[in-house]
C-alpha cells in the first residue's frame, strides 16, 4: 500500500515538473515566434522603402539627366538605325 | 493570587451583553461570506475581466495600403509606416531644454509646440507623419506624456510627372484623388486584431486568440508606362513654356487595346508636398475641362458622309469664295479655297466643306454617330469628377449648329474623349472601352461606329493632313507614316467668343498598323502661334517619336518616301 502511495507521488511529482517545463518552453518559443515576426515586419518595412529608393534613383528624369550630361549619350538619327525583321 | 477576592468579578453581568457580542460577531462572520459569494459566484466574470486585462492585451495588426504600379512593375506610389507624435499636456510637463531638443527634431518653432503643451485639451498631435529614426531619436529622450501612434505615409517616386493620374491620400491614408479616390476600396487594407498574453515584461507568452485577420490592401497595376507618361510630360512641358499657354493635356491610348498608357496635364504639382496647391494645378484638365474641339471633328463628318454614300473621297465640294451663308448667319473658312475633294477638305481643314457635307445627312444620324463615338456623356472611368462635354439633343438642333458642330464648335468634348474617339479610325472603325489598369486578357469586343471601308479612307485622308500641302506637316515623325487631325478654336467665354484659342492634335502611327493615339490639347498659346498645325502639332510628334522608338515598333515608312505619297484630285464634273 505504502509503496503505491510511493510511486504516485513520484508520478504526480514528475508530471507536475514536466508541466512546468513544458509550459516554459511553450512561452520561450511564442516569445521567439513574435521575435521573428516582428523581424519580417521590420524587413517588410525595409524592403518597402528600398522599393521606393529604387524607383527615386530610376526616374526617368534623372536617368536621362545622367545619360545626356554626364554620359554624354543622345538620341540616334532615323538614319542611324536598322530594324531587323524577324 | 487570589483572584476570588476581586470586586469586579463577583459582580453579576446581565446575559444579553454576551449574546448582543455573539450576535455582532455572527453578522460579521455572516456578511463576509455573503461579500465572498458575491464576488466569487454572481459577480464572477467582472472580476475575471479584469483579472485577465491586467496581463491580456488586444494588439492591433496593421495593414497596409496597397501600392499602384505602372504596366510593368515600377512603383508609382506606395505607403511605408511613419510615426505620430502626442502628448497629454497635462503630463507632458517638460523643462525648456527639453522643448527646444524636442522642437529642433520636430523641425518646429519652440513657441508653437510650447502653446500645444499649454492647450486644455487632453490629447494633442505635436506632428504627424515623421520619419521612423526621428521617431527613435525623439523616444530616446524620454520625455513625460509624449507618446507615438503608428502611420502610413504615401510616397510617389514619379512626383509630378504622373500626379494627376495617381491622385493623393490625405493624412489618414485614405485616397482624395485620382487612381488613389477612384480605386480606394480596392487599395485599402483592412486592419486585423488578436488577443494575447503579455507578461510582467512586455514579452508576448501566449497567443489567446485572433480576433480578424488583417486584410492587406490590393496592389493596382495601371495601363501606364512610367517612361510614356515621362516623355509625354517633357514634350509638354517644352511645348508650354514656349508657346506661353496657360494649360496642357496629352493623352496617349495604346489602339490595339484602349489602355491609357500616359495622361499628362500641365499645371501640375509634386504630390509629395502638397503644402501650397491652387485649383488650376489639381485639375485633372484631361478628364474634367471641356473645349469645343475644332477641326479635329471634321473628320467625323466626313467619315458619316462617306459611311452613309453621300460622298466618295474625290468627291468635289465648291468651297470658293469662303464664305456660307446660314439662315442669318455666315461661316468662314481661314484661307478661301476653291473646289477641293473630300480628301482635300481634311487635308487643307475646310469649314465650308464639312459645313456643306453635314447639312447634307440628317441631323438624327449625326447626333447617333457623336453619342457613338462617346460624346456628351461621361466615360465612366469611375475617375472622380469625369465631365461629360456638351452635345445638345439632335431635335433642337437649327441647321447653323448643325453646320458648325461638322467643324467641333458648338459642341464641347474632353480631352480623353476625342482621343478615345479616334480610335474609330485607328482601329477599323470600331471603339474600345478605355481602361486605366492593365488588361490581363484580350479586350472585349469594340462597337462599331464606321465601316472597315470608311475607317481605311480616313486614314489616308488624315496622313495627307500631316504631309506638305496639309496642315500639320510638324506633326510628321521621321521613319514612320504617321496621321491626323488638327483643331484650333476660339474659347467660350460668358456666352461669347474670344481672341483666345486652344490648339489640338488627334493623330496616330503607325498609319500601317496603328499602335499609338496620342492627343494634345494647349490651353491659351500667347507667344503668337495658336494654330493647332503649329502649336499641338509638334508636341504630337515628340510624343510619339520616342515612344515608339521606346516600344520598339518597327519603322513603316523609309523617310525618302515620305514625300511620295499623292492627293486624288478633284474629279472633273460637276
Amino acid at each position: 500500500m505504502i509503496r503505491w502511495n510511493l510511486i504516485l507521488l513520484a508520478a504526480v511529482l514528475i508530471s507536475a515538473l514536466a508541466d512546468v517545463s513544458i509550459n516554459h518552453r511553450a512561452r520561450k518559443l511564442v516569445t521567439s515566434y513574435e521575435r521573428e515576426q516582428e523581424r519580417m515586419r521590420a524587413l517588410e518595412v525595409e524592403w518597402g522603402q528600398l522599393q521606393l529608393e529604387q524607383s527615386t534613383w530610376a526616374t526617368h528624369a534623372r536617368i536621362e539627366e545622367i545619360a545626356r550630361r554626364r554620359l554624354g549619350m543622345h538620341t540616334p538619327r532615323t538614319n542611324q538605325i536598322i530594324t531587323a525583321s524577324p | 493570587m487570589k483572584h476570588s477576592h476581586s470586586p469586579l468579578l463577583e459582580e453579576r453581568l446581565p446575559a444579553w451583553r454576551a449574546y448582543l457580542v455573539m450576535g455582532l460577531l455572527m453578522l460579521g462572520f455572516a456578511a463576509l461570506l455573503g461579500r465572498s459569494f458575491y464576488l466569487q459566484g454572481i459577480n464572477k466574470n467582472f472580476l475575471i475581466g479584469q483579472g485577465e486585462s491586467r496581463y491580456e492585451r488586444v494588439l492591433e495588426i496593421s495593414a497596409t495600403r496597397g501600392r499602384i504600379l505602372d504596366r510593368h512593375g515600377d512603383v508609382l506610389a506606395m505607403s511605408t509606416p511613419v510615426k505620430a507624435v502626442w502628448a497629454i499636456p497635462e503630463d507632458a510637463k517638460l523643462a525648456p531644454a527639453q522643448v527646444r531638443q524636442l522642437a529642433a527634431l520636430l523641425e518646429t518653432d519652440p513657441r508653437e509646440l510650447t502653446r500645444k503643451l499649454a492647450g486644455a485639451r487632453d490629447f494633442v498631435y505635436l506632428k504627424r507623419q515623421i520619419a521612423p529614426d526621428v521617431a527613435t531619436q525623439i523616444a530616446n529622450l524620454k520625455l513625460p506624456g509624449v507618446h507615438f501612434k503608428n502611420e502610413f505615409r504615401r510616397y510617389y517616386p514619379s512626383g509630378e510627372v504622373a500626379a494627376h493620374m495617381l491622385g493623393f491620400t490625405g493624412v489618414d491614408d485614405v485616397g482624395q484623388e485620382g487612381i488613389e479616390l477612384a480605386m480606394n476600396s480596392q487599395l485599402t487594407g483592412k486592419p486585423g486584431g488578436r488577443r494575447v498574453i503579455k507578461d510582467r515584461r512586455g514579452q508576448i507568452v501566449e497567443d489567446v486568440e485572433s480576433i480578424r485577420a488583417p486584410q492587406e490592401g490590393k496592389d493596382t497595376v495601371l495601363a501606364l508606362d512610367a517612361k510614356l507618361q515621362y516623355l509625354a510630360y517633357v514634350q509638354l512641358k517644352q511645348a508650354i513654356t514656349l508657346h506661353k499657354a496657360k494649360a496642357g493635356g496629352v493623352v496617349v491610348l495604346d489602339a490595339r487595346s484602349g489602355e491609357v498608357l500616359a495622361l499628362v496635364n500641365l499645371p501640375t504639382y509634386n504630390p509629395n508636398n502638397r503644402t501650397r496647391l491652387s485649383g488650376a494645378q489639381l485639375r485633372n484638365r484631361a478628364f474634367t475641362d471641356t473645349f469645343e474641339p475644332g477641326s479635329t471633328f471634321k473628320s467625323f463628318t466626313v467619315a458619316l458622309a462617306l459611311d452613309k454614300g453621300n460622298v466618295r473621297i474625290d468627291t468635289p465640294i465648291q468651297t470658293a469664295p469662303g464664305k456660307l451663308t446660314i439662315g442669318s448667319a455666315t461661316i468662314s473658312d481661314a484661307h478661301p479655297n476653291g473646289i477641293l475633294s473630300v480628301a482635300q477638305v481634311i487635308q487643307k481643314s475646310s469649314n465650308i466643306g464639312a459645313a456643306k457635307m453635314a447639312l447634307a445627312l440628317p441631323a438624327e444620324e449625326m447626333w447617333q454617330m457623336f453619342d457613338n463615338l462617346g460624346f456628351g456623356q461621361p466615360l465612366k472611368l469611375g475617375f472622380p469628377g469625369e465631365a461629360a462635354g456638351r452635345l445638345r439633343p439632335h431635335k433642337r438642333w437649327r441647321p447653323i449648329e448643325q453646320a458648325t458642330m461638322s467643324y467641333g464648335h458648338g459642341i464641347s468634348v474632353t480631352l480623353i474623349q476625342l482621343a478615345s474617339a479616334y480610335q474609330a479610325f485607328a482601329r477599323n472603325g470600331d471603339l474600345l472601352p478605355l481602361s486605366l489598369t492593365r488588361l490581363e486578357a484580350a479586350p472585349p469586343v469594340g462597337v462599331r461606329v464606321f465601316s472597315e471601308q470608311t475607317a481605311r479612307e480616313m486614314r489616308a485622308m488624315l496622313e495627307m493632313a500631316v504631309l506638305p500641302g496639309g496642315t500639320a506637316p510638324k506633326a510628321q515623325v521621321p521613319g514612320y507614316r504617321v496621321a491626323g487631325k488638327t483643331g484650333t478654336a476660339n474659347k467660350l467665354e460668358g456666352g461669347s467668343y474670344t481672341n483666345k484659342y486652344v490648339a489640338s492634335f488627334v493623330g496616330f502611327a503607325p498609319v500601317s498598323d496603328p499602335r499609338l493615339i496620342i492627343a494634345v490639347m494647349i490651353d491659351e498659346p500667347s507667344a503668337g502661334k495658336y494654330y493647332g498645325g503649329e502649336v499641338a502639332a509638334p508636341v504630337f510628334s515628340g510624343v510619339m517619336t520616342s515612344a515608339l522608338r521606346s516600344l520598339g515598333v518597327a519603322p513603316d515608312a523609309p523617310e525618302k518616301l515620305l514625300q511620295m505619297a499623292t492627293i486624288p484630285p478633284a474629279r472633273e464634273e460637276m
